[in-house]
């Protein structure tokens, strides 16, 4: 577009600049390294389609899954859950003092599973059947088939819940009041249908017991996925807050910064809480398999790490930090919870995955899937900051109601 | 190295530890790869397939096996050769399958596995008895009740009336989780086609043995290792085979039970896992593995989602009241008031 005379385009898309101040204003050394990241992803993107999975990945027939499955998909949508945890308790639980993180946990769930199903295509084999999935050919007995269903209805849940914001910014005042009106009924099928997918998630791994090290093959796999998606969709909640409220501070009209610390300790308490009930539950189910003897090896040290360095620690800073009411505390356990959910699926995914073979045949990523995940990592970020910066995502719109 | 490593380690789990550390994963890049790792384009499968939808309504129930005797082995890897031929799989002339046995450089110093380009593989293990080798050919083992067909979320496999597990290469998304299910590392995927992957495995040669005929590496094997027949009568084949010779035999017929049952049967003269064949894969069909799960899912979307959606709107209401009674006290310290009007 060399002139910019459309003054929707100019007042919506440059937030109300001419062409030129707005590429001014975007040229930021973090926005060039974003781009960058982007490009070496999108080189990679070509590369896998011109030339196939082969030469892009390191799977072999023995790793069929790999880092892409593992981050992309276990990770990712772990960490996409905060629309869950938010919608259940603002909208169910009626706690609606948490009202004002709602908007951005459901668009960073919106995102998070767009990104995370864009990422998946490029690990599919023949991505351009993915619709056969939906209407021509039903694998009822399989748990992907339950996870590639409930992620369709999932993202149009999220679509639905995020579309008030949407018709705000468009200035629709009907389809915003009729969605605002509908995005409860979303949120409570929601609820069910994460729940629903979160455990899935786990469950696909119940196939293979004499794959995954019995450490962490267990019948509970669902129950430990969906509750570990309960805690890291609170902290990431404490992340994103943390983070938004630092680099969005100027759409923060009247922001109270002790309001803001309550709120903070009242999600670090529900965090405690699950993880100490997640903590609890992989105890019993180690002594419920017997499993000590694992322990003193090599996958049982780094078993040890992931529960106590990850799960108990964060458990019990959680635990001090409501006590002494220490938010800074519970920000950083945010973080600290939210790296250990990582750790968590990447060690099912990959390294507990195969464990028997020797060193030799195990797998590692290829530099090349990493570079596609953290690309399309890049442009989720950048596609939030384009939505915050145009849509009333972190403070209610002016001319409207707020809509919890 | 002919010692199975894979079965090694896994006896030993502080050895399994300690050589993760040791870092081999160089050397293992350096060694030559599987050319059969690179091919494409198979037509074996879907060739199968089709037939299968053809005749799936005719076949006689009777399911089919092949016993495998695995003491009778000489390792020509004749059946490699004769596979890749029936099934248009890349094929290097004969010879070349017969020399490995002698060689000192052989296929036979690695365990292979089958990959996009072969259906099947011999390998190589030293007796624990005698210290003389034994050679093992691996194939689709096509379970009774198989794993493979119960991930597959575009249902691509199906199990034959007469035994063979048949695969849908026109539906297959390429998702891989088949590879991840089979407890038998059976299904390969076609890594190098960028635009059209597939997942191969063995057909049981379906379209041979649907015509009356036996499937092609045990038509050309000329050691009689292997044994085409009805299962249960290969069964008792078995049987009399381990009892006329127990001190050839161990007492096991594999695949007689392993996840369920495998219309493919294997006889031994040193425990299974030590000739590559894993015995820790229990009993249990691997779809039962998750069927109680996906039962409970559904059983809680469609029993326990109700109580939620009333809840919520009963709790809605509620708060609807609520507001239009006493809208201005109920404003909390950020100044609005909620669920007002919608
Ligand atoms: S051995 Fe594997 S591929 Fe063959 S039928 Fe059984 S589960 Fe399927
Ligand atoms: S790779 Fe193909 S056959 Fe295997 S489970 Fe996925 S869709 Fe089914
Ligand atoms: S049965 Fe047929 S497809 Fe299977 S290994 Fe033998 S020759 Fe190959």
């Amino acid at each position: 577009m060399a002139e910019n005379t459309n003054s929707w385009f100019r007042e919506k898309i440059l937030l109300g600049k001419s062409n030129r101040d707005y590429i001014a204003s975007i040229a930021t050394p973090g926005n060039f390294i974003a781009g960058l990241i982007i490009i070496f992803g999108v080189i990679v993107m070509i590369y896998r389609l011109f030339f196939g999975l082969g030469p892009a990945t390191n799977l072999t027939d023995n790793y069929p899954w790999g880092f892409w499955i593992g981050f992309d998909i276990l990770v990712g949508i772990a960490l996409a859950a905060p629309g869950l945890t938010l919608g259940t308790a603002v909208h169910l639980f009626g706690m609606k003092k948490y009202h004002h993180f709602v908007r951005p946990a459901i668009l960073s769930s919106l995102l998070g599973y767009i990104f995370a199903v864009f990422a998946l295509l490029f690990d599919l084999g023949r991505y351009y059947r993915i619709p056969y999935l939906i209407g021509w050919s039903w694998g009822l007995s399989s748990v992907l088939f339950l996870i590639g269903w409930h992620f369709t209805l999932y993202i149009i849940i999220c679509i639905i819940e995020w579309s008030p914001a949407l018709f705000e910014w468009l200035n629709l005042r009907k389809f915003r009041e009729f969605f605002n009106k509908i995005a409860i009924w979303a949120t409570i099928f929601g609820v069910i249908i994460a729940g629903g997918h979160q455990s899935a998630l786990g469950g696909l791994y119940l196939i293979a017991p004499a794959k995954l090290h019995p450490l962490w093959y267990s019948m509970f796999l669902p129950v430990f996925f969906l509750l570990s998606a309960i805690f890291a969709g609170i902290c990431m909640v404490i992340v994103e807050s943390t983070i938004t409220h630092g680099v969005f501070k100027g759409q923060l009209k009247n922001f109270n910064q002790a309001e803001f610390d309550r709120r903070t300790i009242g999600l670090g308490t529900a965090a405690a809480a699950s993880l100490f009930i997640y903590f609890i539950l992989k105890i019993f189910d180690l002594a419920h398999s017997d499993n000590w003897a694992y322990l003193n090896t090599f996958y049982g040290f780094w078993y040890l790490v992931e529960v106590i360095g990850f799960v108990l620690l964060p458990a019990m800073l959680f635990a001090s930090g409501v006590r002494n009411g220490n938010a800074k505390l519970i920000r950083l356990t945010g973080f600290l919870t939210v790296f250990g959910v990582i750790l968590n699926r990447l060690n099912v995914a990959i390294f507990a995955y195969n464990w028997q073979f020797p060193a030799s045949m195990k797998y590692y990523p290829k530099w090349m899937e990493i570079s596609l995940s953290i690309g399309v990592v890049a442009m989720l970020i950048v596609a939030y900051r384009f939505i915050v910066n145009r849509m009333a995502i972190m403070h209610d719109h002016p001319d409207y109601e707020s809509g919890h | 190295m002919s010692i199975n490593r894979r079965e090694f380690l896994k006896r030993s789990l502080t050895i399994a530890g300690t050589s993760l550390l040791s870092g081999g994963a160089i050397a293992h890049a350096a060694n030559n790869p599987d050319p059969s790792i690179f091919s494409t384009g198979n037509t074996a499968n879907e060739k199968n397939w089709k037939l299968w939808v053809e005749k799936s309504e005719a076949l006689a129930p009777v399911k089919y096996g092949v016993l495998v005797d695995t003491t009778l082995c000489i390792g020509c890897r004749r059946c490699e050769w004769a596979c890749n031929e029936w099934n248009n799989n890349p094929n290097r002339p004969v010879k070349e399958f017969e020399a490995s046995v002698s060689q000192q450089k052989s296929v036979f110093n690695a365990v292979r596995r089958m990959h996009a380009g072969n259906f099947t593989v011999v390998n190589r293990y030293i007796s624990s008895k005698d210290g003389k080798p034994i050679y093992v050919k691996r194939q689709c083992m096509h379970c009774d009740d198989p794993g493979c067909l119960s991930s597959c979320f575009v249902d691509a496999y199906r199990k034959a009336k007469n035994g063979p597990v048949v695969h849908n290469a026109s539906v297959c998304i390429g998702c891989r989780y088949c590879m991840v299910a089979c407890p038998f590392d059976v299904p390969a995927y076609e890594y190098y086609a960028p635009l059209n992957p597939q997942i191969t495995k063995c057909t049981f040669c379906f379209d041979r043995i649907s015509k009356g005929s036996v499937p092609a590496c045990v038509e050309i094997c000329p050691a009689g290792v292997m044994t085409f027949g009805k299962r249960d009568d290969l069964l008792k084949l078995a049987y009399e085979r381990i009892g006329m010779r127990p001190d050839r035999y161990i007492d096991h017929i594999y695949g007689e039970n392993e996840v369920g049952g495998t219309s493919w049967l294997y006889l031994s003269s040193v425990p299974f896992h030590e000739i590559g064949l894993r015995t820790d894969i229990g009993k249990t069909p691997i779809p039962e593995l998750t069927k109680g799960y996906l039962i409970g899912v559904k059983m809680f979307e469609i029993v326990g989602a109700w109580p939620l959606v009333f809840g919520a709107y009963y709790a809605i209401s509620k708060a609807r009241k609520k507001a239009n009674a006493g809208h201005e006290s109920s404003a909390e310290t950020e100044g609005e008031g909620h669920g007002g009007k919608h």
